[in-house]
């Protein structure tokens, strides 16, 4: 059961595996019924869907899991930015809906294994046990937000572009022919639009706080209009006047709506409280251990300290704070070991 | 590798019927054969129009009106929609219909600023609240509620609904959706107080692409498709002869053999739903005991399922169903009929759609009593061991 959003590389997903002989078949989710710019559930992606799978002569289904999507993605969505979180909805659409209601669903009608088209690789370990890899195309690599599988969903999942430049997967598209062959790549998040954003979306959802913005030394340098929508590191849309180095977001203190910025400096720390810890296999620690703590940022050595539900990350180089709520995933070398969640 | 799917049983006459031959027939010379325009002046015209006149009597019959109050569409949709908007374009006030009605009735009502009325337990308009309704609102002009639901096949008592109307807002038009009753109903008797009412030729053996809204003579109507003034200037644009054809012998075929049909799918629908309750735990008709229902319709919810899976396993059976209406995407969508009859989401999510018709048989029946209880057992063992 090929999870096919409408775009190229789950269209290509599904064409190598009916290639390759497996028995395909089609589905796409419809998550979110609001406005979206393209995401997963735009009824012209579904269509798009439908139709590769007609090209390939596969089956084709859709699958309403709205209610799921809304219980646990969104509502948390909300509520992790009432409490002054930055949460990864994608990663929570991979943990609760992919990995796992579709798997299940996918069982439940007979099918052994789910493929997506997300870049990343499944490799197997000596012992038998499986990790997560980075894709062959770096800069697509998409093993961030699958960091949470276990061996079992590991087992019965398919990621054939893994191996794939985008190149390589738009060429392969053209040459069969598939009308998402040059389709743009889906950003951001599925359910907030670009001409609305965030704040409007999260402004009919909850109470926006207005907020100070006071420096490192505690004086007010200027303010904004909702302190639930500050993100730690953040630069821009702090109102603040033209100063000469850049500042940033280093602190938000919802109790007070209180927003503290500092230089680039300030930003830094040596370790990252982090709770939520799920894990690959059981041979922990690993050597070389490296820890990336955005979608599209780079791994940073470093060590940890404990072990099961809550560490700390001990970074090797002062690293930027990592705001509240980010995934932060643990990789050796090009492999996920761990993954949790930013306190 | 790739399983030709074949359908063998289909059990979705509620969303569209197969095409009768008969009825292919009439239509085949009219895609064939003849040209002509039916607004046109010579020869090839004047077939054209005498062919949709005999279809626009057939119509008549079925619903028993006048051939001039037959006012043809492109279905159902188009119908309801024309109904709502003509009659709130021609004299304004306020549009009132019911929480279980078809969205192309809900729509159109919503748009004009008009009032959705609660319904019983068993989806017809809640009486009581449409009387609060039009003792309240002064200017109510159309009240819309259907003779037949889609979803659950139960009967609005429409005389019931006219006595009220004629008591409390004797300036008010009933319409109906007869969509689905068209088939069962004996319209000329059930329907004969509804000064609007809607049709269409897909659900009783027509083509898909024609329909008629029913407008008794006397009605105010303004069209909402302008243009030509064909259909005495209530609906513009060429008409659709050759589906109007097949509409017209689909209509005569209803009025012909609805007695034989009755007797023979009631027998057919009760086999079913008893056989599934028999043979199944944790399933009940969602349409209460006491309430009149369309012959055709079956609509049951088992406990502990997704009906979206049930509906993947049945498709690998043989079986076309369906379950609550279809989004723009495909995508099952939760039964808003459900929901206004009280049942709660998580059940409502686990209803099924069996509707039978004119190409049912006990062999389809047999089937489907096969399959779906240990599809539904299936699903239910996948779940307890998650």
């Amino acid at each position: 059961m090929v999870a096919m959003s409408g775009g190229v590389d789950s269209s290509v997903a599904a064409a190598l595996l009916r290639d390759a002989g497996h028995e395909v078949v089609g589905v796409t989710l419809r998550l979110w019924g609001g406005e979206s710019d393209s995401g997963c559930c735009a009824v012209s992606d579904v269509d798009d869907a439908r139709r590769v799978a007609d090209a390939l002569g596969i089956e084709h289904h859709v699958f309403n899991l709205g209610d799921d999507f809304e219980r646990d993605v969104v509502a948390p969505y909300v509520a992790d930015h009432v409490v002054g979180r930055t949460p990864n909805p994608c990663v929570e659409c991979n943990r609760h809906l992919k990995f796992h209601r579709l798997r299940n669903r996918a069982a439940a009608l007979g099918y052994e294994r789910i493929a997506t088209g997300h870049h990343a690789r499944i490799v197997e370990q000596p012992d038998g046990t499986r990790r997560i890899a980075r894709a062959v195309d770096r800069a697509k690599d998409q093993s961030y937000v699958l960091h949470m599988l276990d061996q079992e969903q590991m087992a019965g999942l398919l990621l054939p572009i893994g191996d794939m430049t985008k190149d390589e997967v738009r060429r392969h598209a053209t040459a069969i022919g598939l009308r998402t062959a040059n389709k743009p790549d889906s950003q951001d998040v599925c359910f907030i639009t670009r001409a609305r954003g965030r704040e409007d979306f999260l402004g009919q959802r909850m109470a926006l706080t207005p907020g100070r913005v006071v420096d490192v030394s505690g004086t007010e340098v200027g303010t904004v209009d909702a302190v639930e929508l500050v993100t730690i590191g953040q630069r821009r849309g702090l109102a603040l006047g033209g100063g000469a180095a850049p500042r940033y977001a280093v602190d938000v203190d919802m109790s007070t709506a209180t927003v503290t910025v500092g230089s680039a400096g300030d930003l830094l720390t040596n370790e990252t409280l982090v709770d939520g810890c799920t894990w690959t296999n059981t041979s922990f620690p690993p050597i070389d251990l490296s820890v990336q703590t955005s979608a599209h940022g780079i791994a940073e050595p470093a060590n940890l300290i404990g072990a099961g539900n809550k560490v700390i990350v001990e970074w090797a180089q002062p690293h930027r704070r990592v705001a509240p709520g980010q995934s932060v995933v643990f990789y050796a070398g090009d492999e996920v070991v761990g993954g949790a969640t930013a306190c | 590798m790739i399983k030709e799917l074949t359908i063998s049983v289909y059990l979705d006459h509620a969303a569209s019927t197969p095409t009768r031959p008969e009825v292919v027939a009439e239509m085949l010379p009219w895609l064939t054969d003849h040209p002509g325009n039916p607004s046109g002046a010579h020869a090839a015209a004047r077939a054209a129009r005498r062919a949709i006149d005999d279809a626009r009597d057939h119509v008549a019959a079925l619903v028993g009106c006048g051939p001039g109050e037959v006012v043809f569409t492109s279905g159902g949709t188009e119908a309801d929609n024309l109904a709502v908007d003509g009659v709130v374009r021609a004299t304004g006030g306020v549009p009132v219909c019911s929480a279980a009605e078809h969205p192309a009735v809900l729509a159109p009502v919503e748009d004009a600023g008009g009032m959705v009325v609660p319904t019983d337990a068993g989806g017809c308009i809640d009486l009581e609240a449409l009387a609060e309704v039009l003792t309240s609102v002064d200017d109510v002009s159309i009240v819309s509620t259907m003779a037949a639901n889609n979803e659950t096949g139960v009967v609005t008592d429409l005389e019931a609904v006219a006595d009220l109307m004629a008591q409390c807002a004797p300036q008010a038009l009933l319409h109906s959706d007869a969509v689905q009753a068209a088939a069962w109903m004996d319209l000329p008797s059930s329907a004969h107080r509804a000064e609007l009412v809607s049709l269409t030729g897909h659900k009783f053996g027509g083509p898909k692409g024609a329909g008629a809204l029913i407008v008794r003579t006397g009605v105010s109507l303004d069209p909402v498709i302008r243009g030509g003034g064909q259909e005495r200037e209530r609906r513009s644009g060429t008409q659709n002869v050759p589906a109007i054809v097949g509409l017209g012998e689909a209509a005569r075929l209803v009025v012909m053999e609805r007695e034989a049909m009755i007797q023979r799918v009631s027998a057919l629908r009760d086999r079913l739903e008893e056989g599934l309750i028999a043979k199944t735990l944790g399933v009940n008709r969602t349409v209460p005991k006491g309430f009149v229902r369309a012959p055709g319709v079956s609509n049951v919810c088992f406990k502990g399922i997704e009906s979206e899976e049930l509906l993947f396993l049945l498709e690998r059976a043989g079986i076309a169903a369906s379950s609550a209406s279809s989004c723009a995407s495909g995508a099952q969508e939760p039964s808003h009929v459900l929901a206004a009859m009280g049942i709660d989401r998580v059940t409502a999510s686990g209803s099924l759609r069996l509707s039978l018709g004119h190409a049912s048989s006990d062999a389809d029946v047999d089937h489907a009593l096969a399959a779906i209880p240990p599809a539904v057992e299936h699903l239910r063992a996948c779940a307890r061991s998650l």
